[in-house]
């Protein structure tokens, strides 16, 4: 039962200050939706949770425990319960659709292979590639790819799955089969942090949206209340340029 | 010298004797280049990993390692060879030859391999390295199941390449006596066999070694690059 607290993040990139003072509260079964303009700091922020980018300051609490990002011991046991499915998929290339599901729980986390098979095939079911579990990433489309890529995921049994812009590089008509999966997800209760510019999709899935700009947290509300009304200048503005469609 | 000198020469010269000779020869020929290239790969596929760490602690040994290999691709084989003949008998120690001629050719070959792996392994996109490090792979697990199987086809064809240059490159050692195959064909031609038969059956030798190295590169190659579709 995951209870992940965010306080005073920051971080900095290139000497540029890309996270400033960012505190969030994610509870279990929560799907928080994080939005705003590009370089608002949104995958920053996943970024530095999985331990890819270091905090300056600021603390990440998992379950009342603090996590120390200089410990190497402590950003694994994070990673054990954390899992992040990237923009461009990031597939281990050299592996079919199925190895890429079943590598890490079978040489990592040392489950017995039969069972961590059964558990991938099942998966690959889920985000509908029975038939292509043998392919290579190169023979997948972007869409496919990032369907494999969420059930890498979910086979290490996160207890937080965090998502990033992982709709942005596919093709239109290739979005709507990852969104259903994610939907699907969201719908069995997984505690989900969502950065997307799919906004539609942001307020029909996630239980609360945040916007961020220039690296802080500048609005959170619940998305019925966020897109109909927000309450700051920035938000308005950008809940404004969104042009809304049927997906 | 007519072909018909050659001709009367010919079945004096195709002795066991000198086929032994020759042979033995080029068996150290082939031991040198094998021991240099083996040296070469673990240490100078430890430096290219090396390089690729971040931390602090381990700064000033990359920094001592991207010395070496830029200093040591840069100097000249025979030059290395002599530094390191030199060298030992500075102590006073008389260090056998081939022993000699094995440093040499290991600390020229580590150099090599070390760029040589650097580039396979910069050729894999970063995104595979942060994927396994989300998953929790250590170092070593990213370096087997991930980064090193896609840098292959990258680090191949300038591997073999290199060694089949490196096996004629260790007629170099025969400067400080070391017997290989070259010295071998020098002596026996000394010893009044014609230069185009001594040397024929250098060349004879010499590719009887480096071509099935080729082949043997071209297989690997073709094993290890999966074909890409996109």
């Amino acid at each position: 039962m995951p209870d992940l607290g965010i306080a005073d993040l920051t971080a900095a990139y290139g000497g540029k200050r890309v996270l400033d003072r960012v505190s969030l509260h994610v509870g279990t079964g929560d799907v928080v939706g994080i939005i705003g303009p590009s370089g608002s700091g949104k995958s920053t922020l996943l970024r530095v949770l999985v331990g890819l980018l270091a905090p300056e300051s600021g603390s990440v609490v998992l379950d009342g425990a603090p996590v120390d990002y200089r410990s190497k011991a402590q950003v694994r046991a994070l990673r054990d319960r954390l899992a992040i499915v990237f923009q461009q998929y990031n597939l281990f290339q050299n592996m079919t659709a199925l190895e890429n599901v079943m590598i890490a729980p079978v040489r990592i986390k040392r489950r017995p292979r039969g069972e961590v098979r059964a558990q991938a095939i099942d998966l690959l079911g889920r985000v509908g590639l029975s038939e292509r579990m043998h392919a290579y990433p190169d023979q997948l489309s972007g869409g496919q790819q990032q369907r494999v890529a969420i059930a890498r995921a979910l086979a290490l049994q996160p207890e937080i799955l965090l998502l990033d812009e992982v709709t942005s590089a596919l093709d239109p008509e290739l979005v709507g089969d990852v969104l259903a999966v994610i939907r699907g997800l969201a719908a069995d209760g997984m505690t989900m942090l969502i950065v997307s510019h799919e906004m539609s999709f942001i307020r029909d899935v996630a239980s609360r949206v945040v916007m961020m700009a220039d690296g802080r947290i500048i609005e959170e509300g619940k998305p019925a209340d966020f897109f109909r009304a927000p309450r700051t200048e920035r938000a308005q503005a950008f809940v404004g340029r969104i042009r809304w469609h049927r997906d | 010298m007519t072909v018909s000198h050659l001709a009367t020469q010919l079945p004096r010269f195709l002795t066991w004797y000198n086929a032994a000779f020759l042979v033995q020869a080029a068996a150290l020929t082939l031991a040198l280049s094998a021991l240099g290239s083996i040296v070469g790969i673990v240490c100078g596929g430890g430096i290219a990993v090396l390089r690729r760490t971040t931390g602090w602690p381990l700064a000033p040994l990359r920094a001592v390692g991207i010395l070496y290999v830029e200093l040591f691709r840069r100097i000249p084989f025979l030059v290395t060879l002599l530094l390191v003949f030199y060298a030992t008998q500075l102590g006073g120690y008389q260090m056998p030859l081939f022993a000699i001629g094995a440093v040499a050719v290991s600390l020229i070959s580590t150099a090599y391999l070390a760029e040589i792996v650097r580039a396979g392994l910069a050729s894999v996109h970063a995104n595979q390295w942060h994927s396994a490090a989300v998953a929790n792979f250590s170092l070593w697990q990213t370096l087997r199941l991930v980064v090193v199987p896609q840098a292959w086809p990258v680090i191949l064809p300038p591997a073999f390449g290199f060694f089949v240059m490196f096996l004629k490159d260790t007629a170099l050692a025969s400067q400080i006596g070391v017997v290989e195959l070259t010295y071998a064909g020098k002596t026996l031609n000394n010893r009044g066999f014609a230069p185009l038969l001594t040397f024929g059956a250098v060349l004879i030798l010499y590719f009887a070694m480096s071509y099935p190295l080729t082949l043997l590169g071209r297989r690997l190659e073709a094993r290890f690059a999966r074909p890409r579709h996109r």
